[in-house]
Parts: C-alpha cells; sequence; structure tokens
C-alpha cells in the first residue's frame, strides 16, 4: 500500500516538472557542430570543389554506402564526376570525414532526413555539393598538396622551392 | 641448400640468392626500392639495412644492404635489431623527405610501394620542415604520365628502360639532390615496354595515363587471371573492371611467360572493350531465333551449313562451332596463305626434333639466329626476351669472376665486353638490329637461302646452297660457328614474312645440331592470340568456302569473331556474302564483315568470357572472365551452345558430336528434375559447359588430351569457397547500383569458372591458374607477387600458368628440308611487296583503343633507295601500287635497308588489309590527275605529285 503511494506521488511530481521532450518539429534542438548527421559536400576558401575524388571516404565507409567516379578538368585538378551516398545504408559513424584529406566530406548536425520512400535517400553529388567550406574555413588541399593545378604553378604552394632547373649543373 | 640464420632461427634458402630475396620469400618485411626481382641489386636505395654478425658470438654486428649481401651458408643476420630498424626508418625519412602530399590525387595511391615501405619502415611523422624540392613534368605521350615531384632518386625507371628494355630516350639528369628522370624532349617514348614504368616505378611518377581518364583505385578493381589477346605470345595480365567498364591492364606474373612485364601494346590496347565499336545487342533482335530456324531447315532439306571460325577466338568457340556444323563444314578463318605458314609452324614444332622455347627459356639461350621476323612489331615480349638474353649473356660463372647472377651493377660493368652472338637476317632494318653482332637484309628467298647456307656448314647432310655470293657465305659460316659452339642456340623464325621458304629454313639450321648436341631450340612467332590452337583443331581454308558458295551453295554461313575483309580481297567477300542466303557473324567488334552480314550477334571479349588459348610456344593457359558482360553479349561458345541446343544438338554427321548432344541433353533434364533454377545464362548444369568441351576435345583430338588441366573445372571450390574477383576492401557496395534500386542486386552468377563476382569467398592464396590479383597484407603494390612466388622470380608456389601442348617428337633421324629457293633477282616488271608490322596499327583489336590508334602510323608504301631512285620520289610523295587484285595510291616511306627490288605494305592499317604473302605488283609515280581516293587518307596522298 506504502509502495502505491509513493508511486502516486512520483507521478504526481512529474506531472508539475518540467517538460523534457522537446516538439518537435516546432521546436529544435540546438545540437554541438561535431554531431554527426547529414553529410555534405564542402568547398574551398576560394569556392572550388574540395573532393579530388580519392575514394578513401568510400574505402573506409564501414557499410560501403559511397561510390563515385573520378575524372579531371584541363588543368589536372581532380574532382568526382559523380559522388553517391546511400543514406539509407549510412550509420552515421563519421569515417568518411576522418579519411578525408581534403575535408570536404563533413558531417552535420542535420539529422532529420527521414523518408518514406527509399529512393530518396539515395544523394548525388547536386544534393550533396554546399556553397561554403563547411567546419573548415581555411584548409585549401591543393596550397600543400604538390601538384600543378590552374592558378598554382610548380612550385608556388606551400613550403615549395621553384622547380628545378634542368639545364644547370650549378650546386 | 645454405642455412641461413635470421635473429638466431635457422632457415633454409635456395642457392644464389642474395639476402634480401631470400628474406622476401620466407615471409620476412624487409623495406626496399631499388632493388626489383625482375631487375637484381644495385644497392641505390640503401633501404633495405639488416644487421650482419660475424658469427653467433658477435654481438655488435655491421650494418649490411641485404640486397647486396649474398645468402651463403652460415649467414647470420637480424631484421630486427634496433639499429638496423632506426637506419631503415632514417632512411625512409630522407627518401621522403621532399615527397609531395598528393596521395589523394595520385594514381599510385594504394598499390604504391613507396606507401607501403614507408609504413614498413615505420617513418610515420615528417620532422622535415624546410622547403620542398620541386620538378617541371614532362608531356611523355598517350601512355604514359609523368609527374616528378614523387621521384625518391631510386633509379629503377632508368635502370628498366635503358638497362633493360633498350631505350635510349629515358635519362637520369643532373646532380645532388636534383636528379631528375625523364625524356630529353616532350613526346611519347620510344620504347615499345615503357608501360612497364608505370610498374617498375616505385612511386606516383610514372602512371598510366589510359587509366588516368577513368581512375578507379586497384582495391576497387574487379580482376581475374588472364591472357592478352594482341599477339601470339599468350602474356598473362589482371584486366580490371568497375562499374561496367574496362580500366586497365596490369601485368599478372608467369615465370615462362612474361615474367613481371608487358609491351605497350598489350597493356594499352584493351580500350577496344570499351569503344563504341562495340556490338552489344543482337541486331536484328531475333536473330537467334531465326538462326535456330534456318539452322532447323536446313537439316531437314540438306541445305548446307558452314562455320567460319578465328585464330583470334578461344578453342572452345571454334570448336563449338565446329560441332554445330560438322568437321567438313568447318573454316579456319584464315587465307590459305596464312594457314600454311601456321600449319608448317606446328607440324615443324610436332614432327621434328626441336622444342619450342618459352620466353623464359629465349633469355636462357646461347646464341641466336632471327630469321626474317621483325619481332619487336610482331611478338613485342620476345623482343624484350632477347635483350634479357643479350643482357645475362656474360655468364658471370664462365667469366671466372665471381659475380651472383643479382649483382646487376658489377654484371652491367661487364656486359660490354662480351660479343653478342644474336645475328638477325630480316627484309628490313628492326629494333633489334642495333644490339645484334651481325644482320642481313634482304628478300625473304634470300633470307632462306642464308638459313640453308648454315644448315649445311653445320650438317652436310642438309643440302648446299649453289652460287651463294661471298660475303653471305662467310655470313653463314660466322653462324654457323656461333651455333655450333653453342650449348644452347635458339633459332627464331616466324610467319610475318609471309615466306614457308624461311620457316623451313629456320627449321633446317635448328635440326642440322640434331645429330650433335640436340637440336637446337625452334621458335615460331604467330600472329594472333590463338593462331595455333586454330591449326591444331584444323579446319579448310576460306577459300574453299568461298567456292562452295557459288557451288553448291550455302544456306548460312556462321562466321565467329572474325573479319574476313581483312583476311580476303574485297571483291571475293563481297561476292561470297552475296552468294550465301544468310549470314550471321558473332563478333564483340563491329566491323566491315559484321556490316555486311544479314544478321549479328553480340559476342563477349575475352575480359568478359572465359575460354582457352594456345600461345605461340604451344601453351594452352585459360583466362577468365573478368567483368560480367553487357547488354546481349556471351562468349561466342555460349552462343553456339545454346542455338545447337535448340536446333536438336550438334551436326549429326559428327560422330563424336551425337555423343556430345546425348550428354548435353541428359545433363539438362536431370537438373531440371532437380529442380535446380537454370538462370538465363544456363547457370547451375551438372559440368560447366567449358569442361565438356574440354573434356570433348580432349577426347576428339590428341594434341588436346592435356586439356581438362589446364585450369580447374569450374565445379572446384576451395575450401568449399569460391575464389573472389573483388578484393576484400571493395567499395562502394550499396551505393553503385542505388540510383537504379536500393535492393542490392544479387551478383552475376559464373556458373563456367570457380571465381565469384564477390568480394566474398577464398581469401587465402588461390591455385595458380585462379590468383585474381596479387595482394598480401602489407603488400598493396605488384611486388606483392613476391609472397606467392617460390622464390624471387621463380615460379609461382601453385606452379606455372598453362600446359604446353606440344613436345618435340623423338625422331631418329632429321628428314631436312631439300629444296633450295632460288636467289632473288631484280624483276623488271616490277617489285616484290612485302608485309611490314607495327607494334602499333598492325593488331586488328589494340588499334581501336584510343591511344593506340594514335600511335600508329599513317599507311605508306616503304621502298627501297632503288625506288627512290628509278622514280625520283621522295619521302612523302604518293606512288601508285599496282597488285593483281588491288591498286593503291599510298606516300612513300623511304626504308633504306630495303633490298633492290623490294617494297613494304604495312599490314592492317586503316584501309590496308591484314596478312598477306609477298606478291608482285608495280610501283609508279602516282598519275597527276588522278584524283585522290578517299579511302586513302587524301590529306597525304594529294597536293604533292
Ligand atoms: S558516416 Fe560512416 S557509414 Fe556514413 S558514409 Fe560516412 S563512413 Fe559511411
Ligand atoms: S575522401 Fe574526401 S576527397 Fe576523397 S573522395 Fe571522399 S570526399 Fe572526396
Ligand atoms: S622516377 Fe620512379 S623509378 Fe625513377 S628514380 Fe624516381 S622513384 Fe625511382
Ligand atoms: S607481347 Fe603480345 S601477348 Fe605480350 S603483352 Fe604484348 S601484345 Fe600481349
Ligand atoms: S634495395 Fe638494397 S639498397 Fe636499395
Amino acid at each position: 500500500m506504502l509502495s502505491i503511494l509513493k508511486a502516486l506521488a512520483v507521478v504526481l511530481r512529474h506531472t508539475f516538472r518540467r517538460r523534457d521532450t522537446v516538439l518537435f518539429p516546432e521546436e529544435q534542438p540546438v545540437l554541438p557542430p561535431r554531431y554527426r548527421g547529414r553529410i555534405i559536400l564542402s568547398r574551398d576558401p576560394s569556392g572550388r570543389e574540395r573532393c579530388v575524388a580519392c575514394y578513401l571516404c568510400a574505402i573506409v565507409c564501414p557499410v560501403d554506402c559511397i561510390a563515385l567516379q573520378a575524372t579531371e578538368d584541363e588543368t589536372g585538378r581532380r574532382y568526382p564526376e559523380w559522388f553517391r551516398i546511400n543514406f539509407s545504408r549510412c550509420i552515421f559513424c563519421g569515417f568518411c570525414e576522418e579519411a578525408c584529406p581534403t575535408k570536404a566530406i563533413q558531417l552535420t548536425p542535420d539529422y532529420d532526413m527521414s523518408e518514406y520512400r527509399r529512393p530518396n535517400m539515395v544523394y548525388e553529388k547536386e544534393h550533396l555539393l554546399i556553397s561554403g567550406p563547411g567546419k573548415y574555413p581555411d584548409y585549401d588541399f591543393y596550397r600543400v598538396a604538390g601538384v600543378a593545378v590552374s592558378g598554382l604553378a610548380k612550385g608556388e604552394a606551400e613550403n615549395e622551392a621553384p622547380p628545378v632547373d634542368l639545364r644547370t649543373l650549378l650546386p | 641448400m645454405p642455412t641461413i640464420y635470421i635473429d638466431n632461427e635457422a632457415f633454409e634458402v635456395p642457392e644464389g640468392q642474395n639476402l634480401l630475396a631470400a628474406c622476401l620469400a620466407l615471409g620476412f618485411d624487409i623495406p626496399y626500392f631499388c632493388w626489383h626481382p625482375g631487375m637484381g641489386s644495385v644497392g641505390a636505395c640503401r633501404q633495405c639495412a639488416i644487421k650482419k654478425f660475424k658469427d653467433e658470438h658477435d654481438s655488435k654486428g655491421e650494418i649490411v644492404m641485404a640486397c647486396l649481401t649474398p645468402a651463403d651458408e652460415g649467414v647470420r643476420i637480424s631484421i630486427d635489431d634496433p639499429e638496423a630498424r632506426a637506419f631503415r626508418a632514417a632512411v625512409a625519412e630522407w627518401l621522403m623527405a621532399s615527397h609531395p602530399h598528393d596521395c589523394p590525387v595520385c594514381d599510385e595511391g594504394g598499390e604504391c610501394h613507396l606507401q607501403d615501405m614507408t609504413v614498413m619502415a615505420g617513418h610515420a611523422h615528417r620532422r622535415y620542415r624546410f622547403t620542398k624540392r620541386t620538378f617541371p613534368n614532362q608531356d611523355l605521350g598517350p601512355f604514359v604520365n609523368h609527374e616528378m615531384n614523387r621521384c625518391i632518386q631510386c633509379y629503377r625507371c632508368v635502370r628498366f628502360y635503358s638497362d633493360y628494355a633498350g631505350g635510349d630516350d629515358l635519362v637520369a639528369m643532373g646532380t645532388r639532390n636534383q636528379v631528375y628522370f625523364g625524356s630529353h624532349k616532350d613526346g611519347k617514348l620510344d620504347s615499345e615496354f615503357s608501360g612497364n614504368l608505370v610498374e617498375v616505378c616505385p612511386t606516383g611518377v610514372f602512371t598510366d595515363k589510359t587509366f588516368r581518364r577513368h581512375y578507379t583505385r586497384k582495391w576497387d578493381l574487379q580482376t581475374a587471371p588472364s591472357v592478352c589477346v594482341h599477339c601470339g605470345l599468350g602474356c598473362n595480365v589482371f584486366p580490371g573492371e568497375r562499374y561496367g567498364r574496362l580500366r586497365c591492364i596490369r601485368n599478372r606474373y608467369n615465370a615462362d611467360v612474361n615474367g613481371y612485364f608487358l609491351c605497350d601494346r598489350g597493356r594499352f590496347g584493351y580500350e577496344f572493350v570499351n569503344a563504341d565499336t562495340r556490338l552489344r545487342e543482337a541486331d536484328p533482335p531475333d536473330a537467334v531465333a531465326a538462326m535456330i530456324e534456318i539452322i532447323i531447315g536446313a537439316r531437314k532439306n540438306g541445305g548446307r551449313v558452314i562455320g567460319i571460325g578465328s585464330p583470334r577466338a578461344s578453342l572452345e568457340s571454334n570448336f563449338a562451332l565446329r560441332k554445330l556444323v560438322g568437321r567438313d563444314s568447318f573454316f579456319v578463318g584464315t587465307a590459305g596463305h596464312e594457314q600454311r605458314l601456321i600449319d608448317t609452324a606446328w607440324l615443324m614444332l610436332k614432327e621434328g626434333p626441336s622444342r619450342s622455347p618459352s620466353l623464359r627459356d629465349l633469355e636462357q639461350a646461347d646464341a641466336m639466329l632471327v630469321l626474317g621476323e621483325d619481332v619487336t612489331n610482331t611478338a613485342p615480349m620476345l623482343d624484350y626476351s632477347l635483350r634479357q638474353w643479350l643482357r645475362r649473356r656474360p655468364n658471370p660463372e664462365r667469366l671466372g669472376l665471381g659475380i651472383p647472377e643479382w649483382n646487376d651493377a658489377a654484371l652491367g660493368e661487364i656486359f660490354h665486353e662480351v660479343p653478342s652472338h644474336l645475328h638477325i637476317a630480316t627484309v628490313y632494318e628492326t629494333k633489334l638490329d642495333k644490339i645484334a653482332a651481325q644482320t642481313y637484309h634482304a628478300a625473304p628467298h634470300d633470307l632462306a637461302r642464308l638459313g640453308f647456307a648454315v644448315a649445311h656448314l653445320i650438317d652436310s647432310r642438309a643440302p648446299a646452297v649453289n652460287d651463294l655470293p661471298k660475303d653471305i657465305e662467310d655470313h653463314a659460316r660466322s653462324i654457323a660457328g656461333a651455333f655450333e659452339t653453342a650449348a644452347r642456340p635458339i633459332v627464331v623464325s616466324g610467319v610475318s614474312c609471309g615466306s614457308q621458304q624461311v620457316m623451313r629454313a629456320a627449321a633446317n639450321v635448328a635440326w642440322s645440331l640434331h645429330a650433335r648436341a640436340g637440336a637446337a631450340e625452334l621458335c615460331f612467332v604467330v600472329p594472333e592470340c590463338n593462331s595455333l590452337g586454330m591449326a591444331l583443331i584444323g579446319g579448310r581454308p576460306l577459300e574453299e568456302a568461298f567456292a562452295e558458295a557459288a557451288d553448291p551453295g550455302i544456306e548460312l554461313a556462321i562466321i565467329i569473331e572474325n573479319d574476313l575483309y581483312r583476311r580476303a580481297a574485297k571483291e571475293s567477300m563481297d561476292r561470297f556474302l552475296r552468294l550465301c542466303r544468310h549470314v550471321v557473324t558473332i563478333d564483340h567488334t563491329v566491323h566491315a564483315t559484321a556490316r555486311a552480314s544479314e544478321m549479328r550477334l553480340p559476342a563477349a571479349t575475352y575480359v568478359e568470357s572465359t575460354g582457352t588459348l594456345v600461345s605461340n610456344e604451344g601453351r594452352a593457359q585459360r583466362y577468365y572472365r573478368a567483368m560480367a558482360p553487357q547488354g546481349e553479349a556471351r562468349a561466342s561458345w555460349e552462343w553456339l551452345r545454346d542455338v545447337s541446343e535448340a536446333a536438336g544438338g550438334w551436326n549429326a554427321q559428327d560422330p563424336e558430336g551425337s555423343a556430345g548432344r546425348r550428354h548435353r541433353v541428359a545433363g539438362q533434364s536431370e537438373s531440371e528434375q532437380d529442380g535446380r533454377v537454370a538462370d538465363p545464362s544456363g547457370a547451375e548444369r551438372d559440368q560447366a559447359f567449358i569442361d565438356l568441351l574440354a573434356a570433348e576435345m580432349s577426347k576428339d583430338i590428341p594434341f588436346f588430351a592435356p586439356l581438362p588441366e589446364v585450369a580447374p573445372p569450374a565445379s572446384s571450390r576451395v575450401k568449399g569457397m569460391r575464389i573472389p574477383r573483388e578484393s576484400p576492401r571493395f567499395s562502394g557496395r550499396t551505393a553503385i547500383y542505388a540510383d537504379k534500386t536500393v535492393f542490392e542486386p544479387k551478383p552475376p552468377v559464373d556458373s563456367e569458372s570457380p571465381l565469384a563476382d564477390s568480394m566474398e569467398g577464398f581469401e587465402g592464396e588461390a591455385p595458380a591458374p585462379l590468383i585474381p590479383r596479387y595482394w598480401s597484407p602489407g603488400w598493396n603494390s605488384p611486388q606483392a607477387v613476391i609472397r606467392f612466388q617460390t622464390r624471387a622470380g621463380g615460379s609461382l608456389r601453385g606452379g606455372n600458368i598453362g600446359i604446353r601442348l606440344i613436345e618435340p617428337a623423338r625422331v631418329g633421324k632429321v628428314s631436312h628440308f631439300l629444296e633450295v629457293p632460288p636467289a632473288f633477282a631484280v624483276r623488271p616488271e616490277g617489285v616484290l611487296v612485302v608485309p611490314s608490322h607495327h607494334i602499333f596499327g598492325s593488331e586488328e583489336l589494340s588499334v581501336l583503343s584510343p591511344g593506340v590508334a594514335g600511335c600508329a602510323p599513317e599507311p605508306y608504301l616503304g621502298v627501297g633507295l632503288d625506288t627512290v631512285n628509278s622514280l625520283v620520289v621522295g619521302e612523302g610523295d604518293p606512288v601508285l601500287l599496282k597488285a593483281e587484285d588491288f591498286e593503291l595510291i599510298l606516300p612513300v616511306k623511304i626504308m633504306p635497308s630495303l633490298p633492290d627490288g623490294v617494297v613494304a605494305l604495312p599490314v592492317g592499317l586503316p584501309g590496308l588489309n591484314g596478312m598477306f604473302p609477298p606478291l608482285s605488283a608495280q610501283v609508279t609515280r602516282a598519275p597527276e590527275a588522278e584524283p585522290p581516293n578517299p579511302e586513302q587518307r587524301p590529306k597525304r596522298t594529294d597536293g604533292h605529285v
């Protein structure tokens, strides 16, 4: 009998307590930026596509839900011809972001992506690519890479000496 | 077998190795860069440091380079020694000091020896904080990409390119830490083996430019063991597929054949598989049904159904066709002259005392005569083998210098001291002439006469050659001298100059040694990947099919994988196709014959099907499907199987045929009773059809008796599992098809091989003919093959790949060819046209790849100085070549080595036919008024005169 009354008391107390649940979607929770939600592809500080189609995110993905095809422009700059993530398989582990050498692929705090039809969970590059650099405003892979691309000749990247002159034998 | 002690443990190692090779073969990891199992040691990179101890009491030891220290009896070493480890880590660190940060955009990434070795050496953190050295790049042509920043100065590239492949346009330039590896100018690399730089260079300096256009990481490629189809040598390859397209060709190690290397035609000629010229659907759509109906009708009414096979189709496809139409109605698909030459070759190998050497055997030769064959262009890897032989020739033991065979640096020094015993006699100058002891250029008749003369000098029972000029006599004497003293003489000849007499002369030379130490080996180059297999199956020449079309008439002609317009004159082909009531072509590519046929069925290429090819050595090798065919394409033998099943079985006149039919029908009803599902491609049969065919071939044709052993049967499994074609890291499985369906489709079932289109299956070491890729933990680069070999450069642990079908006959007495041809005399009425060959352009399929097509020469007529003088023409001027059944206007190419009265017409270039026999024709200056023939590249022929 006593225990029943105790239980009732607990229930009664909770009735007047502040609600823990939020009224989603009217009310949106504030999540830390490192939250692992919907994946995006970002751009470098100069606005060019960051992804260089290195396939590292694809190989690291434990559920194999990333597929892409590399191609390059006339100046030899690599980019994905197409890039597909099947979010109906993604487990939001964040491995892809960790593997990405260009900081192109990033997980975002955007998590509400349920759909009635699974095919709608398949995102192509046009759905993934955003217009800014995301969480990493400064990083530009080609500034440190060491290959020449448009606007960045050999020897012009960070910490690079000018190209060796092949016609000299001077020390 | 010496015993060596590694970290105090005793191991037995094969004789004559260096410590690096010995340790790697034992399964130890020692990082290295400059050593290459195909190229020996030079000690340039200092990466392979280990500790060596004087004896068991020595605790201090000294650091030595494993690659330069012999693995002698009792050697004590430590790989794990902390000092040795620290040394290796330091070497890796300084080699990496200027290495760029570009692995993500480097095509070597994921199969990079530098990545593997850096991890192995334990260098994980870059401490170097200064500016990195950079280099400009060069444009090295359509095949090889250059990114010099990545170089670690190991010198492998120039060693391979100039020392091994004989090229002279890739060199090391500069000094100190600025050594540059490149060419003196931009432009395509000259060597036919430049593609090997991609695999030889341990870094991403040299990468595959054709692969770059549809780049995929190695771990994502679906691969299977396969055999190159671009010449008759049968080099082993790994084709790699991704998203339904063939992406690249990589070397597949075969100790007896191509070893670690491939030629550029084989490596870069693959794009015909992706080309727009592919036939993907049956045309018209009901072609099969129509074909079946015609066959049933013909069988009822006694109509004639013939089959025309192909030397570039598998044994299985040709044999299935022969079964379908019956032995009497099967034609080999080559013109009579070519068939005669190839028959000559294999009859000589079958009935003569000379063995056909493998490419590996050629490297062990002692003296060599190349008679009439431009091997660089007709069988490129043979050129490479000859060069290896010449390098190896200063046999260290014989010189008494005690230099081990792997010590490349030391051997290189004495290399030039020893005279070469390579004798070359060809119609025109070849690339190998430069390294030959003696060369001779003459018309085929005279080449044959030289051969006959050599044979007579060695063995007087061989016929003598009368009225040989003095200088030729002397030449013959010096060749005979070289052969008589050689321990392992080899004669190389072939069908490419179109002369049976030359081949007979070659046989006479080889056989003339029979009476003495044992016959010389005899190597015949054949034009296509299954030329010899086709000869073993046998069939009637094409000309007889042409005759039969007129009388008694042909109801249906089935042509498989063959463009007959390359093999016969246009008029006779046109007439033949007109006369046949129905014509079906089964091929993967739409060519003139396919276009002119009434019906077309799409065949699978060698990367999309499984089959067996017989190389010029007589080695039967199985190739496996690397990718599932697209559209309706399937192996020709699969089409023929289904047609025969629907039409009531194999041809009834073929005695074994009816047995085969019973077998088949019984097999099928059984599987139906079992309630097993037969998939559309006829999967889940009792016995794979390919094994059935092999069994029937082995019964039918005595030479094919060992055929069922060429590869494990399709039903074989390792530990109950199939061998996966995909690596365990294959990515994107749940995304590749997601744009079409989110339910991952079941991978296609391959009932004709023990391989699976999947990443699941047996992960250990598969039987040698089934190994789908070389990979081992920590070894992602092609160097991983060491983990599959008995020793560095030795055979694979699972045995060697392929079975030799032809062994020399044990003959008591050799019967030489007795008929010596008369000397060639310049004819006033015309010239002799001989075929000339091009590695890029002469072969039908590789030239459909854009890279190879770009390297193919424009059609030309090669003329000697006599013609230049008599016609007063210069390079590029148009001339009119008038033969009995064709006329061509071609620009002149001056070939000073051509003998008087002989001109050279390239084989197979656009607008020109395939193989032809030497023929007579007239050459005149192209008439001024004549409008340029549209087929003959007007831009080169008009304007001049
Ligand atoms: S978050 Fe994990 S599961 Fe999702 S795509 Fe990235 S690696 Fe794959
Ligand atoms: S890891 Fe980054 S750069 Fe590489 S393919 Fe993925 S997103 Fe692109
Ligand atoms: S280019 Fe490659 S093979 Fe040549 S020295 Fe540099 S790293 Fe070695
Ligand atoms: S030599 Fe012949 S078989 Fe070998 S890779 Fe070249 S084309 Fe292919
Ligand atoms: S591998 Fe031994 S020094 Fe380079």
